[in-house]
């Protein structure tokens, strides 16, 4: 267990390591994250060696966002001045976001296939 | 009062609302009270009425939050095991995450000013689909504060993460990956915990998801307030 948490904090580290050579406006855990799914690819770190940690991390995701929701307390005034565009905005924008990706990805694959057998059927002609 | 100012209590007490929360949740089977929405209003009306400040709270806090960064880059595993998948649709999934991060700041922003919001609030409002270092670092840059934006950031995702499912419902997508990428791009990694749980695919392309738009995001944020001209 020792061994997954150091790797984990070892990409981490890689991962602000490429932030500070690079000056990349990246944050540093999403780099992390870029070169873990690398090195496993690479098969220089094994999965096992790092699935239970990982496992227990990304199960528990939301624990770790409880203290920066908190901060919401600095902000309530702002909040309360200008409740309607925030609530609003945000709500209405993130129906969006998932109605579009979804139904863009759907109408790609759809439109890709139709393309693909259309090729096909030309290749048998 | 030294007590309720130690940094360990006040970890403690994060921990006990979470937990409590939870066990909550369960016992009533009622979804709405999502244990991360239910902790931190619990937490922020303890702390306001014992009277702790934010940075007071934050220096426990930061303990909790430092797992964020493992956390994230965990999510390299999940993704490492549907590469393969990934690679097979990369054309799709890239096409789906540029129209979808488009379509979220210029709806947020247009949304906003309509409905009266000030400049710094449009601004903070932005980036709030994606992941707090990446949202905060482009709502500084744009104008917005900061701090707000990751108020937004945790409660979108919140909200992401509760109704999302029932949302993409609506819009009669059901492939597992369409769906993982929507809870990922709008709701980045609170909206991916909640697609974890229905299963590893949905999960892995959830952080997918949050990831290309966290990288479209902060390319691209400047240049539609730029285009929109707000």
């Amino acid at each position: 267990m020792i061994l997954q948490f150091g790797i984990l904090f070892a990409f981490v580290a890689l991962g602000e390591l490429i932030v500070r050579l690079t000056g990349w406006p990246i944050p540093s855990s999403i780099i992390g994250m870029l070169m873990l799914t690398l090195s496993l690819k690479l098969n220089i770190i094994k999965l096992r060696q790092v699935d239970r940690l990982s496992n227990f991390l990304v199960h528990n995701l939301g624990f770790f966002f409880v203290p920066a929701g908190v901060g919401l307390m600095n902000c309530l005034g702002i909040i309360s001045e200008q409740w309607l565009p925030v609530v609003g905005a945000s709500v209405i924008s993130t129906v969006v976001i998932m109605a579009v990706t979804g139904r863009t990805h759907r109408w790609v694959r759809k439109s890709l296939s139709h393309k693909i057998q259309q090729v096909a059927r030309l290749n048998k002609i | 009062m030294d007590f309720l100012t130690n940094k360990i209590f006040l970890i403690a007490v994060t921990f006990v609302s979470f937990i409590g929360a939870q066990y909550l949740q369960r016992r009533t089977g009622i979804k709405l009270l999502n244990p991360i929405l239910v902790s931190i209003i619990v937490l922020i009306i303890f702390l306001k009425s014992i009277g702790i400040d934010y940075d007071t709270y934050k220096a426990g806090g930061e303990y909790i939050e430092l797992w964020l960064k493992p956390a994230v880059v965990a999510l390299g595993v999940p993704l490492y095991r549907q590469l393969s998948s990934i690679r097979k649709q990369l054309l799709p999934l890239l096409i789906s995450e540029v129209a979808g991060c488009i379509a979220g700041i210029v709806s947020v922003v247009v949304v906003a000013k309509a409905l009266g919001g000030s400049h710094e609030i449009i601004m903070s409002l932005a980036p709030k689909a994606v992941t707090t270092p990446i949202a905060m670092e482009i709502s500084g840059a744009v104008g917005g504060i900061p701090a707000l934006t990751a108020a937004v950031v945790v409660c979108t995702g919140i909200f992401g993460g509760m109704a999302g499912f029932k949302i993409i419902k609506l819009t009669h997508v059901t492939s597992p990956i369409a769906q993982g990428l929507s809870m990922g791009t709008a709701a980045h990694a609170v909206g991916t915990s909640a697609a974890m749980e229905r299963g590893e695919r949905y999960g892995a392309f959830s952080s997918l998801g949050l990831t290309i738009n966290g990288l479209l995001t902060a390319l691209l944020t400047p240049f539609i307030l730029q285009i929109l001209n707000i």
